[in-house]
Protein backbone atom coordinates (compact mmCIF):
# COMPACT_ATOMS: atom_id res chain seq x y z
CA UNK A 1 0.00 0.00 0.00
CA UNK A 2 1.16 3.42 -1.05
CA UNK A 3 0.99 6.36 0.95
CA UNK A 4 -1.15 9.03 -0.90
CA UNK A 5 0.51 12.03 -1.32
CA UNK A 6 0.08 14.73 0.72
CA UNK A 7 -0.44 17.02 -2.17
CA UNK A 8 -2.73 16.41 -5.11
CA UNK A 9 -1.95 16.76 -7.98
CA UNK A 10 -3.27 19.21 -10.07
CA UNK A 11 -6.20 17.71 -11.94
CA UNK A 12 -7.26 20.41 -13.85
CA UNK A 13 -7.28 24.24 -15.34
CA UNK A 14 -9.56 24.97 -12.19
CA UNK A 15 -7.14 23.70 -9.62
CA UNK A 16 -4.07 25.25 -11.63
CA UNK A 17 -6.13 28.77 -11.20
CA UNK A 18 -6.67 28.05 -7.08
CA UNK A 19 -2.93 27.06 -6.66
CA UNK A 20 -2.55 30.37 -8.33
CA UNK A 21 -4.84 32.51 -6.89
CA UNK A 22 -3.47 30.93 -3.18
CA UNK A 23 0.12 32.32 -4.25
CA UNK A 24 -0.96 35.31 -5.77
CA UNK A 25 -3.78 36.72 -3.39
CA UNK A 26 -3.80 39.73 -5.64
CA UNK A 27 -4.65 38.31 -8.64
CA UNK A 28 -8.12 37.04 -7.50
CA UNK A 29 -8.76 40.24 -5.74
CA UNK A 30 -7.94 41.80 -9.00
CA UNK A 31 -10.46 39.53 -10.68
CA UNK A 32 -13.27 40.26 -8.05
CA UNK A 33 -12.83 43.78 -8.38
CA UNK A 34 -12.46 44.33 -11.71
CA UNK A 35 -15.97 44.73 -13.33
CA UNK A 36 -17.70 46.67 -10.18
CA UNK A 37 -14.93 49.35 -10.21
CA UNK A 38 -14.67 49.16 -14.00
CA UNK A 39 -18.76 49.54 -14.38
CA UNK A 40 -18.41 52.49 -11.03
CA UNK A 41 -15.70 54.04 -12.02
CA UNK A 42 -17.04 54.40 -16.25
CA UNK A 43 -20.57 54.63 -15.70
CA UNK A 44 -20.86 56.96 -12.39
CA UNK A 45 -17.76 58.57 -11.81
CA UNK A 46 -17.38 59.10 -15.67
CA UNK A 47 -20.87 61.08 -15.36
CA UNK A 48 -20.28 62.93 -12.22
CA UNK A 49 -17.38 64.22 -14.63
CA UNK A 50 -19.29 64.77 -17.46
CA UNK A 51 -21.90 67.16 -14.86
CA UNK A 52 -18.59 69.22 -13.59
CA UNK A 53 -17.50 69.39 -16.99
CA UNK A 54 -21.09 70.46 -18.25
CA UNK A 55 -21.03 72.95 -15.66
CA UNK A 56 -18.54 74.58 -16.77
CA UNK A 57 -19.57 75.09 -20.10
CA UNK A 58 -22.71 77.91 -20.97
CA UNK A 59 -25.39 78.15 -23.53
CA UNK A 60 -25.80 80.73 -26.25
CA UNK A 61 -28.28 83.03 -25.57
CA UNK A 62 -29.05 83.60 -29.02
CA UNK A 63 -29.22 80.27 -30.69
CA UNK A 64 -29.09 77.87 -27.40
CA UNK A 65 -26.49 75.89 -28.19
CA UNK A 66 -23.96 74.42 -25.89
CA UNK A 67 -20.71 76.42 -26.10
CA UNK A 68 -17.73 73.84 -24.96
CA UNK A 69 -15.40 75.93 -23.86
CA UNK A 70 -14.39 76.27 -20.12
CA UNK A 71 -16.16 79.60 -18.79
CA UNK A 72 -17.62 80.56 -15.30
CA UNK A 73 -20.54 82.51 -16.52
CA UNK A 74 -23.00 79.39 -15.69
CA UNK A 75 -21.71 79.38 -12.21
CA UNK A 76 -22.50 82.92 -11.95
CA UNK A 77 -26.07 82.79 -13.38
CA UNK A 78 -26.36 81.14 -10.02
CA UNK A 79 -26.60 84.20 -8.20
CA UNK A 80 -29.16 86.27 -10.13
CA UNK A 81 -31.48 86.98 -7.67
CA UNK A 82 -34.37 84.57 -8.77
CA UNK A 83 -31.97 81.73 -9.12
CA UNK A 84 -30.51 82.57 -5.76
CA UNK A 85 -34.03 82.15 -4.32
CA UNK A 86 -34.46 78.95 -5.40
CA UNK A 87 -31.23 78.05 -3.11
CA UNK A 88 -32.52 80.08 -0.35
CA UNK A 89 -35.48 78.54 0.10
CA UNK A 90 -34.55 74.77 -0.93
CA UNK A 91 -32.10 75.09 1.97
CA UNK A 92 -34.08 76.35 4.18
CA UNK A 93 -36.65 73.65 3.30
CA UNK A 94 -33.99 70.98 3.76
CA UNK A 95 -33.34 72.57 7.12
CA UNK A 96 -36.82 72.63 8.61
CA UNK A 97 -37.95 69.42 7.31
CA UNK A 98 -34.35 67.95 8.98
CA UNK A 99 -35.53 69.92 12.40
CA UNK A 100 -39.14 68.58 12.35
CA UNK A 101 -38.01 64.42 10.98
CA UNK A 102 -35.38 64.82 14.26
CA UNK A 103 -38.38 66.20 16.53
CA UNK A 104 -41.07 63.53 15.46
CA UNK A 105 -38.28 60.76 15.19
CA UNK A 106 -37.00 60.74 18.61
CA UNK A 107 -39.83 59.02 20.78
CA UNK A 108 -40.35 56.51 17.76
CA UNK A 109 -36.63 55.52 18.29
CA UNK A 110 -36.15 55.51 21.68
CA UNK A 111 -38.86 53.79 22.81
CA UNK A 112 -37.88 51.40 20.03
CA UNK A 113 -34.23 51.64 21.21
CA UNK A 114 -35.32 51.34 25.08
CA UNK A 115 -38.55 49.60 26.00
CA UNK A 116 -39.29 47.85 22.76
CA UNK A 117 -38.92 44.33 23.51
CA UNK A 118 -39.47 40.54 21.93
CA UNK A 119 -42.38 40.84 19.24
CA UNK A 120 -42.93 44.76 20.22
CA UNK A 121 -39.25 44.99 18.99
CA UNK A 122 -39.83 43.50 15.50
CA UNK A 123 -42.87 45.30 14.86
CA UNK A 124 -41.55 48.52 15.24
CA UNK A 125 -38.41 47.44 12.89
CA UNK A 126 -41.12 46.32 10.45
CA UNK A 127 -42.98 49.07 11.03
CA UNK A 128 -40.26 51.58 10.24
CA UNK A 129 -38.86 49.57 7.52
CA UNK A 130 -41.84 49.07 5.70
CA UNK A 131 -42.68 52.85 4.85
CA UNK A 132 -38.90 53.64 4.47
CA UNK A 133 -39.10 51.36 1.40
CA UNK A 134 -42.65 51.16 -0.21
CA UNK A 135 -43.00 53.08 -3.52
CA UNK A 136 -41.92 56.64 -3.01
CA UNK A 137 -45.00 57.67 -5.79
CA UNK A 138 -47.25 55.48 -3.92
CA UNK A 139 -46.54 57.72 -0.76
CA UNK A 140 -46.36 61.22 -2.40
CA UNK A 141 -49.92 59.86 -3.98
CA UNK A 142 -51.50 58.97 -0.72
CA UNK A 143 -50.83 62.69 0.59
CA UNK A 144 -52.33 64.66 -2.83
CA UNK A 145 -55.93 62.43 -1.41
CA UNK A 146 -55.05 63.37 2.24
CA UNK A 147 -54.30 67.33 2.12
CA UNK A 148 -56.57 67.41 -1.04
CA UNK A 149 -59.20 70.19 -0.63
CA UNK A 150 -62.57 67.66 -0.26
CA UNK A 151 -60.40 65.15 1.04
CA UNK A 152 -59.69 63.22 4.52
CA UNK A 153 -58.15 66.55 6.80
CA UNK A 154 -60.40 68.74 5.10
CA UNK A 155 -63.44 66.46 6.36
CA UNK A 156 -61.99 66.12 9.52
CA UNK A 157 -61.85 69.81 10.37
CA UNK A 158 -65.63 70.56 8.92
CA UNK A 159 -66.89 68.10 11.52
CA UNK A 160 -64.61 69.30 14.28
CA UNK A 161 -65.17 72.92 13.57
CA UNK A 162 -61.39 73.52 12.78
CA UNK A 163 -60.99 74.61 9.66
CA UNK A 164 -60.82 78.25 10.81
CA UNK A 165 -56.55 76.87 12.02
CA UNK A 166 -56.59 75.27 8.29
CA UNK A 167 -57.59 78.59 7.24
CA UNK A 168 -55.68 80.83 9.53
CA UNK A 169 -52.31 78.98 8.73
CA UNK A 170 -53.08 79.18 4.90
CA UNK A 171 -53.62 83.17 5.30
CA UNK A 172 -49.62 83.11 6.91
CA UNK A 173 -47.68 85.21 4.51
CA UNK A 174 -45.60 82.76 2.62
CA UNK A 175 -47.63 79.60 3.30
CA UNK A 176 -50.85 80.82 1.00
CA UNK A 177 -52.50 78.46 -0.74
CA UNK A 178 -56.20 77.85 -1.75
CA UNK A 179 -56.07 74.65 0.17
CA UNK A 180 -53.09 72.44 2.14
CA UNK A 181 -52.34 70.54 -1.04
CA UNK A 182 -50.89 73.84 -3.08
CA UNK A 183 -49.17 75.84 0.20
CA UNK A 184 -45.29 75.06 1.00
CA UNK A 185 -47.14 73.84 4.52
CA UNK A 186 -48.12 70.92 2.76
CA UNK A 187 -44.75 70.44 0.44
CA UNK A 188 -43.25 70.49 4.36
CA UNK A 189 -45.72 67.69 5.78
CA UNK A 190 -44.46 65.31 2.66
CA UNK A 191 -41.12 65.79 3.22
CA UNK A 192 -41.40 65.00 6.92
CA UNK A 193 -42.97 62.23 6.00
CA UNK A 194 -41.52 60.66 3.80
CA UNK A 195 -37.93 61.30 5.14
CA UNK A 196 -38.96 60.50 8.46
CA UNK A 197 -37.66 56.23 8.31
CA UNK A 198 -34.21 57.62 7.40
CA UNK A 199 -33.91 59.78 10.44
CA UNK A 200 -35.51 57.03 12.89
CA UNK A 201 -33.15 53.82 12.10
CA UNK A 202 -29.57 56.04 12.83
CA UNK A 203 -31.48 57.53 15.70
CA UNK A 204 -32.53 54.26 17.35
CA UNK A 205 -29.00 52.57 16.48
CA UNK A 206 -27.56 55.35 18.28
CA UNK A 207 -29.82 55.21 20.95
CA UNK A 208 -29.35 50.86 21.46
CA UNK A 209 -25.20 51.97 21.79
CA UNK A 210 -26.23 53.72 25.18
CA UNK A 211 -25.80 51.65 28.23
CA UNK A 212 -28.03 51.31 30.52
CA UNK A 213 -25.87 51.73 33.42
CA UNK A 214 -24.96 54.94 32.50
CA UNK A 215 -28.92 55.88 33.15
CA UNK A 216 -28.64 54.17 36.23
CA UNK A 217 -25.36 56.16 37.48
CA UNK A 218 -27.10 59.20 36.17
CA UNK A 219 -30.07 58.70 38.37
CA UNK A 220 -28.00 57.08 41.35
CA UNK A 221 -26.46 60.88 41.44
CA UNK A 222 -29.76 62.89 41.38
CA UNK A 223 -30.28 63.86 38.02
CA UNK A 224 -33.76 63.90 37.15
CA UNK A 225 -35.83 62.15 33.88
CA UNK A 226 -34.99 65.53 31.80
CA UNK A 227 -31.65 66.31 33.34
CA UNK A 228 -30.60 62.70 32.15
CA UNK A 229 -32.14 62.98 28.83
CA UNK A 230 -30.31 66.94 28.11
CA UNK A 231 -27.06 65.56 29.88
CA UNK A 232 -26.48 61.97 29.19
CA UNK A 233 -29.09 60.70 26.06
CA UNK A 234 -28.61 63.70 24.14
CA UNK A 235 -25.18 63.64 23.82
CA UNK A 236 -24.91 60.15 22.58
CA UNK A 237 -27.06 60.08 20.65
CA UNK A 238 -26.10 62.82 18.47
CA UNK A 239 -24.00 60.99 16.54
CA UNK A 240 -27.25 58.91 14.86
CA UNK A 241 -29.26 62.46 14.95
CA UNK A 242 -26.66 63.77 12.57
CA UNK A 243 -26.48 60.41 10.69
CA UNK A 244 -29.64 60.84 10.26
CA UNK A 245 -30.02 64.45 9.21
CA UNK A 246 -27.13 64.18 6.69
CA UNK A 247 -29.96 61.61 4.86
CA UNK A 248 -32.62 63.74 5.16
CA UNK A 249 -31.00 67.20 4.42
CA UNK A 250 -29.39 66.15 1.61
CA UNK A 251 -32.84 64.20 0.14
CA UNK A 252 -34.58 67.24 0.77
CA UNK A 253 -31.94 69.70 -1.06
CA UNK A 254 -32.53 67.33 -4.29
CA UNK A 255 -35.81 66.05 -4.35
CA UNK A 256 -38.03 67.69 -7.36
CA UNK A 257 -41.32 65.37 -7.43
CA UNK A 258 -42.34 66.56 -3.80
CA UNK A 259 -42.83 70.52 -4.98
CA UNK A 260 -44.10 69.56 -8.54
CA UNK A 261 -47.23 67.53 -6.88
CA UNK A 262 -47.91 69.20 -3.84
CA UNK A 263 -47.62 73.21 -2.95
CA UNK A 264 -47.36 76.17 -4.73
CA UNK A 265 -45.20 75.10 -7.76
CA UNK A 266 -42.36 77.48 -6.41
CA UNK A 267 -38.91 76.35 -7.35
CA UNK A 268 -36.40 74.22 -5.34
CA UNK A 269 -32.99 73.35 -6.90
CA UNK A 270 -34.29 69.84 -8.11
CA UNK A 271 -36.94 71.33 -9.63
CA UNK A 272 -34.75 73.65 -11.45
CA UNK A 273 -32.26 71.05 -12.80
CA UNK A 274 -35.46 69.44 -14.31
CA UNK A 275 -36.53 71.77 -15.95
CA UNK A 276 -33.49 73.48 -17.31
CA UNK A 277 -32.54 69.97 -18.55
CA UNK A 278 -36.10 69.30 -20.42
CA UNK A 279 -37.79 71.76 -21.88
CA UNK A 280 -35.11 74.79 -21.50
CA UNK A 281 -32.79 72.75 -23.21
CA UNK A 282 -29.99 74.24 -20.71
CA UNK A 283 -27.57 71.46 -19.50
CA UNK A 284 -25.05 73.54 -18.42
CA UNK A 285 -26.78 75.60 -15.78
CA UNK A 286 -29.09 72.43 -14.92
CA UNK A 287 -25.34 70.79 -14.38
CA UNK A 288 -24.72 73.92 -12.09
CA UNK A 289 -27.40 73.88 -10.31
CA UNK A 290 -26.83 70.13 -9.30
CA UNK A 291 -23.86 70.52 -8.49
CA UNK A 292 -25.11 72.89 -5.86
CA UNK A 293 -26.13 70.04 -3.57
CA UNK A 294 -22.79 68.57 -3.42
CA UNK A 295 -21.09 71.26 -2.16
CA UNK A 296 -23.55 72.31 0.59
CA UNK A 297 -23.31 68.65 1.48
CA UNK A 298 -19.46 68.51 1.85
CA UNK A 299 -19.80 71.66 3.80
CA UNK A 300 -22.31 70.15 5.89
CA UNK A 301 -20.35 67.04 6.25
CA UNK A 302 -17.28 69.04 7.14
CA UNK A 303 -19.20 70.85 10.25
CA UNK A 304 -20.80 68.00 11.70
CA UNK A 305 -17.32 66.64 11.87
CA UNK A 306 -15.63 70.03 13.12
CA UNK A 307 -18.66 69.22 15.72
CA UNK A 308 -17.54 66.24 16.58
CA UNK A 309 -20.35 64.23 15.22
CA UNK A 310 -18.02 61.48 14.33
CA UNK A 311 -15.93 61.41 16.97
CA UNK A 312 -18.50 58.72 19.13
CA UNK A 313 -18.87 56.33 16.14
CA UNK B 1 -33.15 51.86 39.82
CA UNK B 2 -34.91 52.46 36.17
CA UNK B 3 -38.28 51.90 35.88
CA UNK B 4 -38.59 49.13 33.09
CA UNK B 5 -42.42 50.85 32.34
CA UNK B 6 -42.25 53.22 29.82
CA UNK B 7 -43.74 56.76 30.34
CA UNK B 8 -47.13 57.00 29.05
CA UNK B 9 -46.58 60.08 26.94
CA UNK B 10 -43.66 58.68 25.26
CA UNK B 11 -45.36 55.33 24.34
CA UNK B 12 -48.11 57.22 22.95
CA UNK B 13 -46.04 59.06 20.71
CA UNK B 14 -44.12 56.59 19.65
CA UNK B 15 -46.98 54.37 18.60
CA UNK B 16 -48.91 58.33 16.96
CA UNK B 17 -45.45 58.03 14.93
CA UNK B 18 -45.93 55.07 13.56
CA UNK B 19 -49.64 55.33 12.76
CA UNK B 20 -48.14 58.32 11.51
CA UNK B 21 -46.17 56.68 9.08
CA UNK B 22 -48.86 53.75 8.06
CA UNK B 23 -52.22 55.27 7.75
CA UNK B 24 -51.96 57.42 4.98
CA UNK B 25 -51.16 54.08 2.37
CA UNK B 26 -54.18 52.79 3.42
CA UNK B 27 -55.79 55.80 1.97
CA UNK B 28 -54.51 54.65 -1.58
CA UNK B 29 -56.55 51.59 -0.93
CA UNK B 30 -60.00 53.06 0.44
CA UNK B 31 -59.89 55.42 -2.74
CA UNK B 32 -59.62 52.52 -5.17
CA UNK B 33 -62.91 51.69 -4.67
CA UNK B 34 -64.74 55.46 -4.67
CA UNK B 35 -67.23 55.94 -6.90
CA UNK B 36 -65.72 59.54 -7.72
CA UNK B 37 -63.49 59.96 -10.06
CA UNK B 38 -63.30 63.71 -10.25
CA UNK B 39 -62.41 64.67 -7.17
CA UNK B 40 -60.76 63.31 -4.28
CA UNK B 41 -63.77 63.80 -1.68
CA UNK B 42 -63.99 62.25 1.82
CA UNK B 43 -65.49 60.57 2.84
CA UNK B 44 -66.25 58.44 -1.07
CA UNK B 45 -69.51 59.13 -1.92
CA UNK B 46 -70.11 55.26 -2.82
CA UNK B 47 -67.90 51.83 -3.04
CA UNK B 48 -67.39 49.95 -6.19
CA UNK B 49 -65.09 47.17 -7.66
CA UNK B 50 -65.61 48.54 -11.22
CA UNK B 51 -62.14 50.51 -11.35
CA UNK B 52 -60.29 46.74 -10.96
CA UNK B 53 -62.16 45.94 -13.98
CA UNK B 54 -61.22 48.71 -15.90
CA UNK B 55 -58.13 48.79 -15.16
CA UNK B 56 -57.61 45.65 -16.22
CA UNK B 57 -59.88 45.72 -19.94
CA UNK B 58 -60.25 49.48 -20.91
CA UNK B 59 -56.65 51.31 -20.05
CA UNK B 60 -53.88 49.46 -22.61
CA UNK B 61 -51.99 52.53 -21.59
CA UNK B 62 -50.72 50.63 -18.31
CA UNK B 63 -49.26 47.35 -19.73
CA UNK B 64 -46.46 48.57 -21.59
CA UNK B 65 -45.29 50.42 -18.63
CA UNK B 66 -45.41 47.31 -16.37
CA UNK B 67 -43.78 45.18 -18.96
CA UNK B 68 -40.97 47.95 -19.28
CA UNK B 69 -40.61 48.58 -15.63
CA UNK B 70 -40.46 44.41 -14.61
CA UNK B 71 -37.57 44.39 -17.53
CA UNK B 72 -35.69 47.03 -16.48
CA UNK B 73 -35.86 45.56 -12.80
CA UNK B 74 -35.02 42.22 -13.82
CA UNK B 75 -31.96 43.24 -15.54
CA UNK B 76 -30.31 46.04 -13.03
CA UNK B 77 -30.70 43.25 -10.29
CA UNK B 78 -28.90 40.86 -12.78
CA UNK B 79 -26.11 43.10 -13.02
CA UNK B 80 -26.19 44.61 -9.18
CA UNK B 81 -26.65 40.82 -8.10
CA UNK B 82 -23.33 40.06 -9.97
CA UNK B 83 -21.22 43.10 -9.49
CA UNK B 84 -22.26 43.69 -5.72
CA UNK B 85 -21.41 40.21 -4.85
CA UNK B 86 -17.79 40.44 -6.43
CA UNK B 87 -17.58 43.26 -4.88
CA UNK B 88 -18.57 42.45 -1.23
CA UNK B 89 -16.27 38.85 -1.90
CA UNK B 90 -13.01 41.34 -2.62
CA UNK B 91 -14.01 43.67 0.44
CA UNK B 92 -14.22 40.79 3.15
CA UNK B 93 -11.11 39.08 1.99
CA UNK B 94 -8.64 41.42 2.98
CA UNK B 95 -7.17 44.83 3.48
CA UNK B 96 -5.74 46.30 0.95
CA UNK B 97 -4.95 50.06 -0.20
CA UNK B 98 -8.00 51.93 -1.70
CA UNK B 99 -10.27 49.99 0.15
CA UNK B 100 -12.44 52.93 1.53
CA UNK B 101 -12.62 54.82 -1.46
CA UNK B 102 -14.14 51.96 -2.58
CA UNK B 103 -16.76 51.79 -0.20
CA UNK B 104 -17.51 54.67 -0.03
CA UNK B 105 -17.80 54.85 -4.44
CA UNK B 106 -20.44 52.19 -4.21
CA UNK B 107 -22.34 53.79 -1.17
CA UNK B 108 -22.15 57.62 -3.01
CA UNK B 109 -25.08 56.86 -5.94
CA UNK B 110 -27.45 56.41 -3.19
CA UNK B 111 -25.92 58.64 -0.80
CA UNK B 112 -25.88 61.75 -3.03
CA UNK B 113 -29.92 62.90 -4.54
CA UNK B 114 -31.12 60.72 -6.93
CA UNK B 115 -31.43 64.07 -8.84
CA UNK B 116 -27.43 64.66 -8.84
CA UNK B 117 -27.18 61.03 -10.15
CA UNK B 118 -29.79 61.57 -13.33
CA UNK B 119 -28.55 64.82 -14.06
CA UNK B 120 -24.59 63.08 -14.27
CA UNK B 121 -26.08 60.16 -15.96
CA UNK B 122 -28.30 62.89 -18.65
CA UNK B 123 -24.77 65.27 -18.59
CA UNK B 124 -22.79 62.20 -20.17
CA UNK B 125 -25.12 60.76 -22.47
CA UNK B 126 -25.29 64.32 -24.07
CA UNK B 127 -21.53 65.00 -24.40
CA UNK B 128 -21.26 61.15 -25.79
CA UNK B 129 -24.49 61.60 -28.08
CA UNK B 130 -25.82 58.20 -26.80
CA UNK B 131 -29.60 57.87 -27.42
CA UNK B 132 -32.03 57.45 -24.51
CA UNK B 133 -33.23 53.57 -24.55
CA UNK B 134 -34.11 50.91 -22.22
CA UNK B 135 -30.60 50.31 -21.86
CA UNK B 136 -29.62 53.97 -20.73
CA UNK B 137 -32.49 53.36 -17.35
CA UNK B 138 -30.93 49.98 -16.80
CA UNK B 139 -27.66 51.63 -16.58
CA UNK B 140 -28.66 54.17 -14.29
CA UNK B 141 -31.07 51.87 -12.38
CA UNK B 142 -27.96 49.15 -12.03
CA UNK B 143 -25.78 51.56 -10.73
CA UNK B 144 -27.73 52.32 -7.36
CA UNK B 145 -28.90 48.69 -7.10
CA UNK B 146 -25.14 47.74 -6.43
CA UNK B 147 -25.27 48.77 -3.02
CA UNK B 148 -28.20 47.35 -1.98
CA UNK B 149 -26.85 43.76 -3.25
CA UNK B 150 -23.23 44.53 -1.18
CA UNK B 151 -24.90 45.51 2.02
CA UNK B 152 -26.65 42.45 2.19
CA UNK B 153 -23.44 40.28 1.06
CA UNK B 154 -20.96 41.77 2.67
CA UNK B 155 -22.68 41.08 5.92
CA UNK B 156 -23.48 37.91 5.20
CA UNK B 157 -19.37 37.22 4.35
CA UNK B 158 -18.35 38.77 7.49
CA UNK B 159 -20.72 36.57 9.49
CA UNK B 160 -19.66 34.00 8.01
CA UNK B 161 -16.54 32.16 10.03
CA UNK B 162 -13.26 31.30 7.60
CA UNK B 163 -12.78 28.10 8.52
CA UNK B 164 -15.33 26.23 6.71
CA UNK B 165 -13.54 27.77 3.37
CA UNK B 166 -10.18 26.61 4.68
CA UNK B 167 -11.79 23.14 5.36
CA UNK B 168 -13.21 23.44 2.23
CA UNK B 169 -9.87 23.86 0.96
CA UNK B 170 -8.32 20.86 3.10
CA UNK B 171 -10.21 18.43 1.32
CA UNK B 172 -9.24 19.12 -1.67
CA UNK B 173 -11.80 21.43 -3.31
CA UNK B 174 -10.52 24.11 -5.30
CA UNK B 175 -11.60 27.46 -5.51
CA UNK B 176 -14.80 26.68 -8.09
CA UNK B 177 -15.99 24.30 -5.97
CA UNK B 178 -15.81 25.93 -2.59
CA UNK B 179 -17.86 28.69 -4.55
CA UNK B 180 -20.18 26.54 -5.73
CA UNK B 181 -20.95 23.90 -2.57
CA UNK B 182 -19.39 25.94 0.38
CA UNK B 183 -20.08 29.59 -0.25
CA UNK B 184 -23.00 30.10 -2.11
CA UNK B 185 -25.25 28.04 0.15
CA UNK B 186 -24.48 30.10 2.57
CA UNK B 187 -24.63 33.29 1.41
CA UNK B 188 -28.18 32.05 -0.99
CA UNK B 189 -30.51 33.83 0.99
CA UNK B 190 -28.49 36.85 1.70
CA UNK B 191 -28.07 37.34 -2.10
CA UNK B 192 -32.03 36.47 -2.85
CA UNK B 193 -32.56 39.40 0.33
CA UNK B 194 -30.56 41.76 -1.27
CA UNK B 195 -31.92 40.50 -5.17
CA UNK B 196 -35.60 41.48 -3.97
CA UNK B 197 -34.58 44.73 -2.09
CA UNK B 198 -32.97 45.99 -5.54
CA UNK B 199 -36.06 44.77 -7.58
CA UNK B 200 -38.54 46.40 -5.30
CA UNK B 201 -36.11 49.69 -5.54
CA UNK B 202 -35.60 49.79 -9.33
CA UNK B 203 -39.25 48.57 -10.18
CA UNK B 204 -40.42 52.05 -8.04
CA UNK B 205 -37.68 54.31 -9.09
CA UNK B 206 -38.61 57.81 -10.64
CA UNK B 207 -36.41 60.77 -9.77
CA UNK B 208 -33.11 59.29 -11.45
CA UNK B 209 -35.04 57.40 -14.61
CA UNK B 210 -36.61 60.76 -15.91
CA UNK B 211 -33.08 61.83 -16.46
CA UNK B 212 -32.11 58.94 -18.09
CA UNK B 213 -35.39 57.72 -19.92
CA UNK B 214 -35.91 60.39 -22.25
CA UNK B 215 -39.23 61.63 -23.27
CA UNK B 216 -39.79 58.44 -25.78
CA UNK B 217 -43.41 56.82 -24.63
CA UNK B 218 -41.76 53.53 -25.61
CA UNK B 219 -39.34 54.54 -22.31
CA UNK B 220 -42.15 55.36 -20.11
CA UNK B 221 -41.90 52.82 -17.14
CA UNK B 222 -44.71 52.68 -14.78
CA UNK B 223 -43.86 55.09 -12.23
CA UNK B 224 -43.64 57.86 -14.97
CA UNK B 225 -46.98 57.00 -15.74
CA UNK B 226 -48.07 57.33 -12.47
CA UNK B 227 -46.33 60.44 -12.36
CA UNK B 228 -48.29 61.71 -15.29
CA UNK B 229 -51.42 60.63 -14.09
CA UNK B 230 -50.65 62.51 -10.88
CA UNK B 231 -50.25 65.94 -13.01
CA UNK B 232 -52.66 65.33 -15.58
CA UNK B 233 -55.49 62.74 -14.02
CA UNK B 234 -57.83 61.36 -15.99
CA UNK B 235 -59.95 58.61 -13.90
CA UNK B 236 -58.04 58.94 -10.33
CA UNK B 237 -59.25 56.00 -8.64
CA UNK B 238 -57.56 53.83 -11.94
CA UNK B 239 -54.18 55.28 -10.75
CA UNK B 240 -55.36 53.84 -7.37
CA UNK B 241 -55.86 49.95 -8.75
CA UNK B 242 -51.88 50.77 -10.26
CA UNK B 243 -50.45 51.98 -6.95
CA UNK B 244 -52.13 49.45 -5.07
CA UNK B 245 -49.95 47.01 -7.28
CA UNK B 246 -46.75 49.22 -7.48
CA UNK B 247 -47.23 49.07 -3.63
CA UNK B 248 -47.59 44.82 -3.29
CA UNK B 249 -44.94 44.68 -6.14
CA UNK B 250 -42.37 46.51 -3.40
CA UNK B 251 -44.26 45.25 0.12
CA UNK B 252 -44.04 41.71 -0.81
CA UNK B 253 -40.59 41.41 -1.53
CA UNK B 254 -39.56 44.02 1.70
CA UNK B 255 -40.95 41.60 3.82
CA UNK B 256 -39.51 38.53 2.37
CA UNK B 257 -35.94 40.30 2.69
CA UNK B 258 -36.89 40.76 6.05
CA UNK B 259 -37.25 36.88 7.30
CA UNK B 260 -34.57 35.86 5.26
CA UNK B 261 -32.45 38.01 7.08
CA UNK B 262 -34.05 38.16 9.95
CA UNK B 263 -31.96 36.96 13.28
CA UNK B 264 -28.61 38.89 12.37
CA UNK B 265 -27.39 41.66 13.02
CA UNK B 266 -27.55 42.01 9.30
CA UNK B 267 -31.36 42.34 8.78
CA UNK B 268 -32.19 43.92 5.26
CA UNK B 269 -33.16 47.08 4.94
CA UNK B 270 -31.20 49.32 7.29
CA UNK B 271 -29.86 51.26 4.84
CA UNK B 272 -31.35 52.76 1.37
Amino acid sequence: MTAAPAILPARSLADRLTATFWRHPRVLLAILLTPPLLWLGVVYLGSLAALLLQSFYSIDEFSGVVKQEFTLKTYAELLRPSNFDILVRTVIMAASVTLACAVLAFPIAYYAARYAKGHWKAAFYLGVMLPLWSSYLVKVYAWKLILAKEGIIGWAAERTHTSWIIDGLLSIPGLEGSSLSTSPLGTFAVFVYIWLPYMILPMQAALERVPNSMLEASADLGATRAQTFRTVILPLALPGVIAGSIFTFSLTLGDYIIPQIIGNSANFIGMAVYQLQGTAGNIPLAAAFAVVPILIMLVYLWLARRMGAFDAL
Amino acid sequence: MLSERSPLSLRAAAIGGLLFLHLPILLIFLYAFTTEERSFQFPPPGLTTQWFTTAWYDRPDIWPPLWLSLKVATIATSIALILGTLVAAAMTRTAFFGRDQISLLILLPIALPGVITGMALRSAFGIMDIPFSVWTIVLGHATFCIVIVYNNAVARLRRLSGGIMEASADLGANAFQTFRHVLLPNMGSALLAGGMLAFALSFDEVIVTIFTAGSGAEAKTLPIWMLDELIRPRQRPVTNVVAIVVFAATFFPILAAYYLTRGGSETAGMGK
